[in-house]
């Protein structure tokens, strides 16, 4: 029966879970993009850093489902546009990484941040090719929770009737199944899990020169 | 009805579904959810601090919670719970035990990480100076634990009253009655009433942390004007300075 | 009375730390331990308020063993100083201080204001004492350490590395007020430290241990500098050791010191006069030295601060034949100033007579 069920709803499972991954992908891409420059900036300027870090981490405070409800008043988009969820991922991907940007920057040794302007780098070159490479393992432990989160947040939209994965535990709710909701479940695991193989995997490809990686 | 009219509406401000009532009930749940959790957690965070033993499991358990999506939980809990738990409290119970599930990671990372935090050489020097096992975990390390540990009770509440809204999808009162009887009814302004008071709930708590945190940490460990330490944060610590702040 | 008999630290994997180290610190003294890096002497020192057990051997405090005592009582009666100083970062400098004597019951009034005292005996100023500890040099902080492990009176003190975190002037001064502060309390200390220069300076006697935790010689720094036991000994205390050991000579009658002709500032060069050479001392208004002035080169009429040659030094009548021979050759006019406790000048004394006198001490005794 559970395998009845989960053959017959197939397509529409295949579905969710490639609205899953696409809304949790897009928003974890865009923060990123936005806490850069961001984090550049709180790490370069001492004094704007605490307000720069703490307005990002009072975004965080404010629930999901509140902000899924609130962003259509503000941006004017009807409540059951998934634009409203890629924004409100994307807000709670920036107020997490801008903090970690910053900090990855600051964990630069000052040494080699030194040796760089002596050798005559200029601001941008010691920026991309010093000091972002240096801080990617620290950024990416940031962005592995960022996504971790992202997956299991983006579960809440089915409280409002977005589809995705969280759908499966309404529909498991309404119908008092398991089946459903357990499935469910699992693929949202099994995508957090996934998605931090990746991103640890892909630290570990852009960081050759370190032997140890940072572990849970 | 606009949004604004809704709050100004003498009817929502009174009775059993009222704002002040649904601002208690759900404050009343998160309370109780908070209070068991650190009972639980923060005696297991200073053991484990202090012993060292059981850190890797703390660490996997909290990543994995982290992943689990807290709907999916909660309703999973519901459907297991509905036939053993009577009358009203299936609806109770169920939220109460995913609130704690959920606050216990971030409570238990922030104790023992703030405990094995501790400057080593003040601990050294405690132990040099003839302190007690005792008194070096009572003055020593759980004062300079202090801003670690806040850091992760201010965390846990916060997604405290953030997954309570959810309880309203099982029935229970709060503030994600507002929310989610708008959705049914198609009425947006009392849904967006709700996330107002909701967002609103959560700043003022985080804003109320923040201050508690001033008042209780020392100065001592409070250095605004020096650039943040550099350490490689392992995910357990990254995850506390991450989300809870 | 600190008395390490046959002690010996293994650690499980077979490494030795220390290798039947038996040893006195005796009381009221200063004991240096001195080697290289895994020569145990950190190791040893801290077996001594129990924060590593040896594995044989005993050390007693006062004939009592300490493995017979409470580990906490036994900490409690032995002050303690670490590198970085290891303040608690979460109280003010006051209560860092503050904190045993109230742990042990005190009242608060009470111990911070010893703690006041203590502050102002190791040269801080009571505006820091409600400062944290991120607030101050690492120089405040190692005297705030100090103050801290003096608060109890305790009748031992051991020291691990104190002066090694901060820069060599700051170095030079701490060791300078240590010894005066150790002066007046006399403990029983025993200190750590890797640097050579810092254990002759500080100790009373001067243990040096070999790379593998054995003792290699326990003497007098004069004595360490005079008869090293054995090719490593010599080797360590390092090959300047022959001007080092003047430094532990001191000053005395046989250098003949001269009375020094003077000028001050804003003399006229007209009223010097004939000068013995053309180097010639300035002194202020209460006769203390101010440099030296070259009579052929003054600039104008009158003797100014730019006429000063500032490369001589001052010794005390206190000081030793090191100092005194130093002083004479940093002097353009390669005579050594000579000054009383109070700055003022005694007289130079030459660089021949300060050498002939060496030589003469050297003769009188053969060995030295």
């Amino acid at each position: 029966m559970t395998v009845d069920w989960i053959w017959s709803n197939l397509p529409r499972i295949t579905e969710l879970t490639l609205n899953h991954i696409g809304l949790t992908v897009i928003p974890t891409i865009l923060g990123l993009i936005v806490a850069l420059p961001l984090g550049w900036w709180a790490h370069r300027s001492r004094r704007s850093y605490p307000a720069i870090v703490g307005a990002a981490s009072l975004l965080y405070t404010v629930p999901s489902l509140a902000l899924f409800v609130i962003l259509p008043q503000i941006l004017g988009t009807r409540i059951l546009d998934p634009i409203n969820v890629v924004v409100a991922l994307t807000v709670y991907t920036i107020s997490l990484l801008v903090r970690v940007v910053a900090d990855g920057l600051n964990s630069v040794p000052h040494e080699t941040v030194q040796a760089a302007d002596a050798m005559g780098y200029r601001a941008w070159q010691r920026l991309v090719l010093v000091e972002l490479p240096n801080a990617i393992p620290v950024i990416a432990a940031g962005l592995r929770i960022a996504v971790v989160s992202n997956v299991s947040i983006l579960t809440m939209a089915a409280l409002l009737g977005i589809p995705q994965l969280g759908t499966l535990f309404t529909q498991g709710f309404q119908l008092r199944l398991y089946v459903p909701l357990v499935t469910g479940i699992l693929l949202c695991v099994a995508l957090a899990i996934a998605f931090d193989s990746l991103i640890v995997w892909l630290g570990r490809l852009l960081t050759p020169w370190r032997q140890k990686t940072v572990t849970a | 009805m606009s949004l604004l009219e809704w709050f100004l509406d003498p009817a929502h401000w009174s009775g059993a579904d009222g704002i002040p009532m649904q601002i208690g009930v759900h404050l009343f749940y998160s309370a109780v959810a908070l209070a068991l959790s650190l009972l639980f957690a923060v005696p297991l965070g200073i053991y484990i601090g202090f012993t060292g033993k059981g850190e890797g499991i703390v660490a996997g358990i909290a990543n994995a919670l982290r992943a689990l999506p807290t709907l999916g939980l909660l309703v999973l809990l519901f459907l297991l719970l509905s036939p053993v738990v009577p009358g009203q409290l299936v609806y109770g119970i169920p939220t109460v035990i995913v609130l704690v599930l959920l606050a216990v990671p971030p409570i238990l990372t922030g104790t023992y990480a703030g405990i094995q935090a501790a400057d080593t050489e003040a601990v050294n020097a405690a132990r040099g100076m003839g302190y007690s096992q005792v008194q070096i975990l009572w003055f020593v390390q759980l004062p300079c634990a202090l801003p670690l540990l806040l850091s992760g009770v201010r965390s846990s509440t916060l997604q405290i009253v953030s997954t309570a809204t959810v309880a309203a999808y099982l029935g229970l009162q709060g503030l994600g009655r507002f929310i989610l009887d708008g959705r049914a009814q198609g009425d947006f302004s009392q849904m967006a009433a709700g996330a107002i008071l909701l967002a609103a709930l959560a700043l003022i708590l985080e804003l109320a942390f923040i201050a508690v945190g001033r008042l209780i940490v020392s100065p001592g460990l409070q250095r605004t004007t020096r650039a943040p330490r550099k350490i490689v944060p392992t995910t357990a610590t990254a995850a506390i300075r991450l989300t809870a702040s | 009375m600190i008395f390490f008999d046959a002690v010996s630290k293994m650690y499980p994997d077979g490494t030795v730390a220390v290798d039947n180290l038996s040893l006195n610190a005796p009381n009221g003294k200063l004991t240096v331990l001195v080697g290289p890096s895994g020569c145990g002497k950190t190791t040893s020192m801290r077996m001594i308020n129990r924060l590593i057990a040896p594995s044989s051997g005993t050390i007693s405090l006062d004939g009592v063993d300490t493995q017979s005592m409470n580990a906490v009582q036994l900490r409690r009666k032995i002050g303690y100083v670490i590198q970085n100083a290891g303040l608690f970062p979460h109280r003010t400098i006051v209560d860092n201080v503050a904190a045993l004597p109230r742990l042990l019951g005190g009242s608060r009034k009470q111990t911070r204001m010893h703690a006041m005292e203590l502050l102002e005996h190791v040269g801080l100023d009571s505006s820091f004492a409600s400062r944290y500890p991120w607030q101050l040099s690492g120089g405040q902080q190692q005297r705030v350490g100090v103050a801290r492990a003096l608060a109890t009176d305790p009748p031992y003190l051991l020291m691990d590395e104190p002066f090694s975190a901060v820069d060599p002037i700051v170095r030079a001064q701490l060791q300078d007020e240590f010894l005066r502060l150790q002066a007046d309390i006399s403990k029983t200390i025993v200190l750590v430290t890797h640097d050579v220069d810092e254990a002759l300076k500080l100790g009373d006697q001067v243990a040096v241990l070999r790379t593998g935790g054995t003792l290699a010689q326990v003497a007098s720094p004069a004595d360490l500098l005079a008869h090293p036991t054995d090719a490593f000994v010599a080797d360590f205390v390092g090959s300047a050791r022959g001007y080092r050991a003047l430094g532990f000579v001191n000053t005395d009658d046989s250098i003949p010191v001269t009375p020094e002709q003077t000028v001050t500032l804003g003399q006229h060069t007209s009223t010097i006069g004939r000068t013995p050479s053309r180097w010639i001392l300035a002194v202020n208004a209460v006769n203390q030295p101010v440099g030296w002035v070259d009579v052929e080169l003054i600039a104008g009429d009158i003797i100014s601060a730019s006429d000063l040659n500032l490369s001589g030094t001052v010794t005390s009548a206190a000081g030793s034949v090191r100092d005194l021979l130093n002083s004479a050759l940093a002097s353009p006019s390669s005579r050594a100033v000579m000054i009383d406790s109070a700055g003022a000048l005694r007289g130079t004394v030459t660089l021949h007579d300060i050498v002939s006198a060496i030589g003469q001490a050297k003769e009188a005794r053969p060995n030295s």
